[in-house]
């Protein structure tokens, strides 16, 4: 197979996604539906968040099932901000509230960043199921905790009225702009992941996914990585929480909910662990059937997309099984061979995950 | 095959998106976003409000005040984020009119900031949080059924005209809740023994009986809405405390949609509403014949209240002459709109929540077993919620 | 503090974890078996108590009813693990926890198109509807009662069977070196098959009994689902004797804080306060639990195998 020429293909269609992604506001305004720009700006919140897991749980190996605790927290930041702003109180009796958008990205970021950190110390010292488990105790525990909030009206959660406000002209009220600040903070993260997957750090911490007692023995601090990677990826998580609550004007437990947590790990799957664009990919793809399969299913029998989920849960079922390594493997097999493969004639190259991990010894 | 499974899904897909980005029908129809719970837990409510909305519909042929009616459905899962998503897109791709739908309070409140943002009308068949009846209310939301105080106020007044002396409260420790315990005390002047907050969703009340029991109160009030709701009536009656200690609720402990899961537990229990299955008026014998005929299920009073939604917004639409592209005269038709409420007397407050009765209802069965509720009384006339003083637009 | 509250809700915390137990000994042997992480063992703990309900209704017998529903339930288990399990053994968890998430939304959708939408009635039986005297001036349901004597004997019965049968001397030797199992003769296939069955008749029991004192409705499965992999991984995968004491574990602690930690809080807090923290500490509870037993015992407290 020429490599030169994968290459190309690949560089090729990946090309094409972003120049689509960069015009996509134009086409939806061309024709009458705003709609899916903020659609797609949801879309790209979403693959923010998507990719941040990513990074501990493509690269890292470690499935964690409480990756929408940090989506959430980030969220509360910008809701909890807000409430203080209105009343004019300050948060905690120290901090006065807000609404400027770059305090508070910033702010989102470094709030998850150190509760992620907390947990992180904590969880890292488990492997496996226990990690999938304990991930999910501390995400359950910080649902219930906002839960009792009643300052911040518990269950309802936050109606944030008004958008972050940033300096200048920029207006992210005005939904092309919030697009492409989305598109743009995403791109630049695929960038950076794409260089730090690459880096000395990126060796290290997929060392310790493919084994770790190896990468111990040749002197990697497998527990500093790791632990980097999950604060990492937690303030990112943070990042894209503050967004999302800017483009749903709302924030409430149900962000920190564990269905929420699974739905960014099916984005991960779905689109391809491990892959830089996977993610993306399985954000858009899931979003995407969540938006269009009842109305599609309700088209071809009038009254059934009522129960569009009997369809759903079938497919993701047939996806897990025939469709191994997600739509960045799809994309990688059109690339490679020019025509439609099977993905599991794609021969396996380093750096993907190993076909199994087990849990037990 | 695998990527076989992908071009089609993706092409089922794109096909889906250039079906669906065809321009919404012309300016001469009335196009309205219903998003409601439609599948998973609590959908019965969802459902039951889109069918009593759908009659509404029919018993105008079709066209709500004189125009042609569309009524677009969606599932919110119960999630909220996902109905802000509805929300979104009924607006912006399907401009819709009026969305209406939402069952609870949590999904309302996450929808508001974006219905104000894009000046769509909510007409909210249920859920009425105090957040929207007060300080943060806004000129496009509508609640045609109660504010969320307001069966438990009627409640408190009945339990404290029955005289009695010494209450036990027990709600979800939301919102919700804190409001229906607060609604209760405010008209409510005997003695609260306890008020105990369960976890939402909570399945198992043996350990709240077993409190009941140890805090001997002459009576017990709950708001559980819901499957906790038949949770708790089951195991209060398995605990043998149904017949020592009298619990009381609002409507929502003992709704239609669940008296048939709980059984004779429920039978006798008085429980507050704005409307019942047997007021005697015109439009709600024909109503809830026409519903029995047409789904073959009693109506519940989520139905009801959908379809005096479906009612409300045809009086107005027929007041502004069908041409509901004018948002604002729509909102001037609705605050005024006149129309035969199947609950009796109604106008709206100043805050877009109604005036109106509240009744005291008894759980009874009917001649072929199946349980239903019957009106006993009139609690309250010409009632109002608290906080439409907080509210301006 | 009463005694005679305490003795009540001890014996509500025995029977939610005796309920729980029912759930986690069947996911637990799948997992610790099959090395298969099943989320959707609580749709066959929803579909036992819909079976249950509606045999019960048919024949006019909760306990025929009952009877009825296991081995109904069992039958779907069977069809679940040839047609759709089978091929995620040998498939990373995460595979499985999404073929499984799958498996959830389709019993969901299916059980409402059979039975539909709105919440259908279960009692239990009359000769259990009263109340026993545990204690003098202790009256506690009789049917609660029952569900703790059941979920008992089934533990015996499990243990029973795993520790001097047949069939469970090659469920041990299945759970602790399959390769070694095959070598010797046991038909994996079959077994998995048996053990599915197994499960799904214990998940089928927990919801018809769970059905007569809860509410019988669509996602009533994802409810207990977290509850019991929390009990699992507390116990130690793989583990039934740790299922047990997990199970036990989690239904008392999370009995007692939602009964106590109020009161408990209010000896040092003021009333409202108190409440607050007490019921939000009380729905924490058993997470932090689970937390505190990872960190000190990460493989739980009842290791299957070394």
């Amino acid at each position: 197979m020429d490599e030169a020429a994968t290459r190309r293909r690949r560089r090729l269609i990946y090309g094409g996604l972003v120049g689509f992604l960069l015009v996509l506001p134009l086409l939806a305004e061309a024709a009458g539906q705003g709609f899916y720009i903020s659609f797609a700006t949801r879309v790209l919140i979403l693959a923010l968040a998507a990719s941040s897991l990513n990074l501990i749980l493509g690269y890292g190996g470690l499935v964690s099932f409480g990756h929408a605790a940090y989506v959430g927290i980030g969220g509360y930041v910008v809701g909890i901000a807000f409430v203080h702003a209105g009343d004019g109180t300050p948060i905690l009796g120290l901090l006065p509230g807000g609404t400027d958008a770059l305090v508070l990205l910033a702010a989102a970021m470094a709030v998850s960043g150190l509760v992620a950190a907390v947990i992180g110390a904590i969880c890292l010292r488990t492997r496996g199921v226990a990690f999938i488990m304990i991930t999910l105790a501390f995400a359950q525990m910080l649902f219930f905790f906002l839960v009792s909030l009643r300052r911040y009206n518990g269950e309802d959660g936050i109606a944030v009225w008004q958008r972050s406000t940033l300096p200048g002209p920029l207006d992210l009220n005005e939904p092309v702009q919030f697009y492409y600040l989305v598109l743009g903070l995403l791109l630049a993260l695929l960038y950076g992941l794409n260089r730090l997957v690459a880096s000395r750090f990126g060796r290290a911490l997929r060392a310790a996914r493919d084994n770790e007692g190896r990468a111990q023995a040749l002197g990697f601090s497998t527990f500093r990585y790791q632990l980097t990677a999950f604060v990492l990826a937690g303030a990112v998580a943070g990042l894209a929480g503050a967004l999302l609550v800017n483009a749903t004007g709302f924030v409430a437990p149900s962000y920190l909910h564990w269905t929420r947590s699974g739905d960014l790990i099916v984005m991960v799957v779905l689109g391809g662990m491990g892959t830089i664009a996977g993610p993306t990919l399985g954000a858009a793809a899931l979003m995407g059937m969540e938006e269009f399969l009842p109305e599609l299913i309700d088209a071809l029998h009038d009254g059934a997309g009522d129960y569009w989920k009997i369809v759903l849960g079938p497919l993701l079922i047939v996806i897990v099984l025939f469709a191994r390594r997600g739509l960045a493997g799809v994309i990688e097999a059109a690339a490679g061979a020019g025509a439609l493969r099977l993905p599991r004639l794609i021969p396996r190259r380093p750096g993907q995950p190993p076909r199994r991990r087990r849990t037990r010894r | 095959m695998a990527t076989r499974t992908f071009v089609a899904v993706t092409a089922t897909a794109l096909a889906a998106a250039a079906m669906l980005a065809a321009p919404p029908a012309g300016a001469e129809s009335l196009r309205i976003g219903m998003i409601t719970t439609l599948s998973g837990g609590g959908s019965g409510l969802g459902i039951d409000i889109r069918d009593g909305f759908l009659l509404g519909v029919a018993h105008a042929d079709g066209r709500l005040g004189g125009v042609e009616t569309e009524v677009i459905e969606a599932d919110d899962e119960r999630r909220p984020e996902l109905a802000v998503q509805l929300a979104d897109r009924m607006v912006q791709r399907d401009e819709v009119h009026i969305v209406t739908g939402i069952v609870w309070s949590n999904l309302a409140l996450a929808i508001m900031p974006t219905l104000a943002r894009e000046e769509t009308v909510f007409v909210s068949p249920n859920a009425g949080p105090s957040a929207l009846a007060g300080e943060q209310c806004s000129r496009y939301f509508f609640n045609v059924a109660y504010q969320n105080d307001n069966n438990h106020e009627a409640m408190g007044q009945h339990v404290a005209n029955e005289g009695y002396e010494r209450v036990f409260l027990l709600a979800p420790n939301y919102p919700a809740g804190q409001d229906s315990l607060t609604g209760f005390k405010r008209f409510f002047d005997g003695e609260v023994v306890e008020e105990v907050y369960t976890q939402l969703g909570q399945l198992d009340y043996a350990a709240e009986i077993a409190q009941i029991r140890a805090a001997e109160p002459d009576a017990v009030f709950f708001f559980l809405p819901g499957g906790m709701g038949i949770n708790f009536l089951k195991q209060y009656d398995q605990a043998g405390m149904k017949d020592e200690v009298p619990v009381f609720g609002p409507a929502f402990s003992l709704s239609q949609d669940i008296l048939g899961a709980v059984g004779d537990a429920a039978l006798g229990v008085y429980n507050t509403a704005q409307w019942s299955p047997d007021l005697d008026n015109d439009g709600n014998a024909r109503f809830v014949a026409d519903f029995q005929a047409a789904y073959d299920r009693l109506p519940s009073l989520y139905a009801a209240q959908a379809y005096d939604a479906a009612q409300l917004i045809g009086a107005a639409v027929a007041a502004i002459g069908g041409d509901v592209e004018d948002t604002d005269a729509l909102i001037a038709a609705l605050e005024t709109a006149e129309f035969d409420s199947i609950r009796g007397p109604f106008r709206f407050n100043t805050n877009h929540f109604p005036i109106q009765d509240f009744y005291l209802r008894q759980v009874v069965a009917r001649e072929d077993g199946t349980l239903t509720n019957r009106m006993v009384d009139t609690v309250f006339t010409d009632h109002a919620d608290v906080y439409a003083a907080d509210c301006s637009f | 503090m009463d005694p005679a509250l305490v003795v009540e809700q001890t014996l509500n915390g025995f029977q939610l974890g005796v309920m729980l137990f029912l759930m986690a000994a069947g996911l637990t042997l799948v997992f610790g078996i099959m090395d298969l992480i099943n989320l959707a063992h609580g749709s066959l703990y929803m579909v036992g108590a819909y079976l249950t309900a509606t045999f019960a209704q048919a024949f006019d017998s909760f306990l025929l009813g009952l009877l009825l529903a296991l081995p109904a339930a069992a039958l779907v288990g069977v069809i679940v693990e040839v047609t759709a399990l089978r091929t995620l053994y040998r498939r990373a968890h995460l595979d499985q926890v999404l073929a499984t998430f799958g498996l959830i939304l389709f019993f969901n959708e299916l059980v409402r198109m059979i039975w539909g939408p709105v919440p259908i009635r279960l009692d239990p039986p009359d000769f259990l509807a009263g109340q026993v005297e545990v204690l003098p001036g202790i009256p506690y349901s009789a049917f609660r009662l029952a569900i703790i004597v059941v979920g008992i004997a089934v533990a015996i019965g499990l243990w029973a069977l795993i520790a001097r049968t047949r069939l469970g001397m090659r469920i041990r030797a299945g759970a602790s070196n399959r390769p070694m199992a095959t070598a010797l003769g046991v038909d994996i296939a079959r077994l998995f098959t048996v053990v599915f069955a197994l499960g799904a008749a214990l998940a089928a029991l927990a919801g018809g009994m769970a059905g007569a004192v809860l509410s019988v409705e669509v996602g009533m499965g994802e409810q207990i689902l977290l509850l019991t992999f929390v009990v699992i991984v507390i116990g130690g995968i793989g583990s039934v004797r740790g299922a047990f004491f997990g199970a036990l574990l989690v239904g008392l602690v999370d009995t007692y804080g939602r009964a106590f930690l109020p009161d408990l809080l209010r000896l040092v807090l003021e009333p409202a306060v108190a409440d607050g923290v007490g019921a939000s500490l009380a729905s924490m509870a058993i997470y932090l639990v689970m937390a505190l037993v990872l960190v000190v015992r990460p493989r739980g407290l009842f290791p299957a195998h070394g």
